[in-house]
């Protein structure tokens, strides 16, 4: 275990302190003593920076389960490093923000802290490790611990519902997930990521390729809230808002951009994975900055905004897998989508972070988040107000804020599809610009909606619980820190090129970049002119907003994917209730005939396909009389059993049966079996008579048996089967008896001449004993049944 | 003598069968019961059922019966026995308590379910 290591599991383990500290120190806010451990993570993790901005990784393994090839390897490079800082730093701003969110007296918080802390070590998990199935094991902690956070007001009927959709969309994609790093395994023998990128020419044509790359694909997909798999994050804002702030804007939901970009490496050479990377992410782009005009609530349209962030990344890493198929160019233009899509993570994580802990306070000082109700807050809250222009402009791109840089960057990326020609990119292309170009305009106008509803207009105090006012300092130290990064990165945005986004694009890419820099001032090129047209749209159609907001009510509810969601969901339930309904019925009689119907079934179908039949007439033993008429009675016995209008019929036929068995038992000489069947058939019918004398009068109902004629064909195929496989592995036999040696032995080794008598006290002897057990069992169970009444004995 | 066998135990196994897929307690029973007297029958006639002496030293034949199957038949005689004892007070028992011998109407706990 290195330092490295300890560092990972460092939040599990002070998870485990959480509830102490709890219990004990009830005078100080538990967030305090969470707070020191993402600071120093995060200070320790900025050190790396040295090592990788010159371009090495750390490497270091401690053996888990080495025969498996399953091993806990910690692995630093430029991208997981970026992601370590995200996740530290912004985990850091977020508990010193939830200190002064959650009540130290209402709340509970040590559950609060150690799901936080849980999720906070299965992300840093996610993102370090180098083996895949210990990233697969992160993964779902944090899809669980997400599903703790999500459910923390757990006598909120929302929130358990919101968890429980967000459980199993993810765990769904986790599982496939799962399956396509099975089948990377299974291709080339191990679960090292580094290992397979270096093999990914010769994984490319294996068979299995796709299906791993689709699979891996819907884990990404589902993790990251990529269209159609998106409509869990929305209901994720039950959640106490730091937990959105934290796990649905800036960390879990780009585990997901995390994969894709990680994996990229290994399936970036597929045409598929660049379609369906590019393709999905920028309809998530479109479909959720649509979806985001049209919500009231704050957390709903930063929800809808996320997710169209979201698939900006995605597009952008997708566009980015094109410079593989371009590396003969000297400049290889397509090396800035991959950089966008860094840049733009940054950005994202700090512009998001903000306006989550800006609609926590909003929701805070006024109790509601509906922009309906709120109005004209500007003037009670001019910081709160700030820092959400300052998100709400560096979300919708405008300048001076870094969102305007990746946003450009990101137009420069889309417009450079038009100049491809693989993968018939040539003619679908244009796609990609217009969707980004649309996309943009609805999020210019959700960001617009973010900032100006609920803090310029008409104040309507009688629409609030509470008189609104600025929040305390504590709560705005964490938003303020973050909208500072989003001026810093805006007005300097080269600090990151060489430390943070380089090593990273390096990572995802495989090609070696340096020297980037990222200007304000392009000149006239057609990404400035798509910039002005969507801030020209974009105010045009947000001032007509009320006259075009109707579209929304086009598309009926019944549509909507939650409702496929929902239906699709109590449609299983009801199926599956209704097929288990429909076989299991509760008759003994159903389940014999299922069962029967099977034995004939795969029986008949073995011989058959097996062409086992066969009949050997050269060793069989000549019919004598006896046997015939003895075989006669046996027959007609039994049937008479069938047809029997009385129970007593029946019982004597049966003894008849049991009777004539022992003289087959003499006529094929054995003297044992005739005397033991002797005996136990007239015990055996004694017992049935006494059975039958106890039956009920009532219920004496000693009628003809309702002749039914399912029974009476499964049974003729029973009797038939049996028939089939007795003759038929009577003619195949494959080697000689072994009872040459008890005919041999039997003076010799045991001093007896009765074999079958030495047979089974000598040489099967087990068999003998537990027989008598059985026999034993038998009789305490006859005893107790009728000994022990303890339902008789309470209701007396 | 074999195939003549195979033909009478698959009539005991049809009657067998027939019986178990009745509705009174009593005739699953005797179903059962035939249907071990046909798998007795049926180790004995897989086996064999060539010409020879009883298993027994003391007759000095060429060539005896084999006398593994016949132990392994006593062996299960015994071992039905039990259980069809068993279940024949289980019956009894079910009806005591029950006040039916009609498996159709013992569905355990319909309003629990």
């Amino acid at each position: 275990m290195t330092l490295l290591h300890w560092a990972i599991i460092s939040p599990f383990l002070a998870a485990i302190l959480v509830p102490f500290l709890y219990k004990k120190l009830r005078s100080i806010h538990t967030g305090w003593f969470v707070l020191i451990l993402p600071a120093v993570l995060f200070l320790y993790f900025f050190q790396f920076i040295r090592t990788t901005s010159d371009g090495n990784a750390i490497q270091k393994t401690v053996e888990w389960m080495p025969s498996f090839g399953i091993n806990f390897t910690a692995y630093v490079d430029g991208l997981s490093l970026l992601f370590a800082l995200l996740i530290t730093g912004i985990g850091a701003l977020v508990v010193l923000y939830s200190i002064y969110y959650l009540s130290k007296e209402k709340e509970q918080l040590h559950n609060f802290y150690v799901y936080l802390l849980l999720f906070m070590g299965a992300m840093l998990g996610v993102v370090l490790s180098d083996n895949l199935i210990v990233l697969y094991m992160f993964w779902e902690f944090t899809s669980i611990s997400s599903f703790l956070l999500i459910g923390y007001w757990y006598h909120r009927e929302r929130s358990r519902y919101g968890a429980q959709k967000s459980m199993l969309i993810t765990v769904f994609g986790g599982l496939s997930m799962l399956g396509g790093f099975l089948l990377l395994y299974l291709m080339s023998g191990t679960f090292s990521i580094r290992e397979l990128a270096g093999m990914a020419d010769v994984l490319i044509t294996e068979p299995l390729f796709l299906g791993a790359l689709i699979l891996v694909l819907l884990g990404a997909f589902t993790k990251s809230a990529q269209f159609p798999f998106h409509i869990w994050l929305p209901d994720a804002m039950e959640a106490p808002t730091p937990v959105s702030a934290y796990l649905h804007s800036a960390t879990m939901v780009k585990a997901g951009i995390y994969l894709v970009a990680r994996m990229s490496p290994v399936f970036a050479e597929s045409g598929v994975w660049l379609w369906l990377v590019a393709g999905f992410g920028i309809m998530t782009l479109f479909w959720g900055s649509f979806n985001a005009v049209k919500h009231t609530d704050l957390k709903g349209i930063l929800a809808y905004s996320t997710v169209s962030q979201l698939g900006l990344i995605m597009s952008l890493l997708g566009i980015g897998a094109a410079a593989l198929h371009y590396d003969y160019l000297d400049e290889n233009i397509y090396g800035v989508a991959t950089m966008a899509a860094v840049f733009h993570l940054i950005n994202h994580a700090t512009f998001k972070g903000s306006l989550f802990m800006v609609v926590g306070i909003i929701d805070h000082e006024t109790g509601t988040r509906d922009i309906r109700k709120l109005g004209g807050l500007m003037n009670f809250m001019p910081i709160t107000f700030t820092i959400a222009v300052i998100g709400a402009f560096s979300m919708a791109g405008l300048p001076p804020f870094n969102g305007f840089l990746s946003k450009e960057m990101f137009f420069t990326g889309m417009v450079q599809v038009l100049e491809m020609d693989i993968f018939n990119l040539e003619t679908w292309g244009i796609l990609f610009p217009v969707l980004a170009w649309v996309g943009s305009v609805f999020t210019f106008i959700y960001s617009m909606i973010v900032v100006f509803k609920p803090f310029t207009g008409k104040h309507q105090p009688e629409k609030l619980d509470k008189t609104p006012h600025e929040a305390p300092l504590g709560m705005l130290i964490s938003p303020v820190i973050l909208a500072s990064l989003v001026i810093v990165f805006g007005f300097f945005p080269n600090i990151l090129t060489g430390t943070m986004i380089e090593p990273a694009v390096s990572a995802i890419t495989t090609l070696t970049v340096d020297d980037s820099h990222i200007y304000f001032w392009h000149g006239f090129t057609p990404e400035l002119f798509m910039t002005l047209g969507v801030i020209l749209f974009g105010v045009l159609l947000y001032t007509l907003l009320p006259k075009w907001k109707g579209i929304y009510n086009t598309i009926p509810e019944k549509f909507t994917l939650n409702s496929f969601y929902d239906s699709g969901l109590a449609k299983g339930e009801r199926g599956a209730f209704k097929l288990t309904r429909s076989y299991m019925t509760g008759f003994i009689r159903s389940y014999l005939v299922y069962i029967f119907t099977f034995l004939i079934g795969i029986l008949i179908v073995t011989l058959v396909v097996k062409d086992a039949f066969v009949i050997d007439t050269s060793d069989l033993a000549s019919i004598g009389l006896y046997e015939v008429i003895i075989a006669l009675i046996m027959v007609v016995s039994s049937i008479t059993i069938l047809f029997a209008k009385s129970r007593l019929t029946s019982i004597i036929a049966l003894g008849a049966v049991g009777y004539s068995v022992s003289l087959f038992f003499v006529l094929f000489r054995a003297p044992d079996l005739a005397l033991t069947q002797l005996v136990i058939e007239t015990v055996s019918v004694a017992l049935f008579l006494l059975c039958f004398y106890h039956l009920p009068p009532l219920s004496r109902h000693e009628e003809r048996m309702s002749f039914k004629l399912g029974n009476a064909l499964i049974a003729i195929g029973v009797g038939a089967t049996v028939t089939l496989i007795a003759i038929a592995s009577y003619s195949t036999k494959l080697f000689g008896s072994i009872s040459e040696f008890y005919i041999e032995n039997v003076y010799e080794e045991a001093g007896g001449k009765n074999m079958v008598n030495v047979i089974l006290v000598d040489f099967r002897g087990f068999d003998t004993l537990f027989e008598i057990c059985v026999l034993g069992i038998a009789a305490l169970g006859i005893f107790s049944m009728i000994k022990l009444r303890m339902t008789r004995r309470k209701e007396g | 003598m074999e195939i003549l066998m195979a033909i009478v135990i698959g009539i005991l196994f049809t009657s067998a069968v027939y019986l178990m897929l009745s509705k009174s307690l009593l005739r699953i029973i005797i179903g059962t019961g035939l249907l071990s007297h046909g798998a007795h029958l049926l180790l004995l006639t897989i086996s064999g059922l060539k010409e020879g002496a009883p298993p027994l030293l003391g007759e000095h034949a060429p060539s005896y019966v084999d006398p593994l199957p016949q132990a392994l038949i006593l062996t299960a005689i015994v071992i039905s026995f039990g259980v069809t004892s068993f279940f024949l007070v289980l019956a009894y028992r079910a009806y005591q308590e029950l006040g039916t011998d009609n498996v159709d109407q013992m569905r355990g706990n319909e309003g629990n379910d």
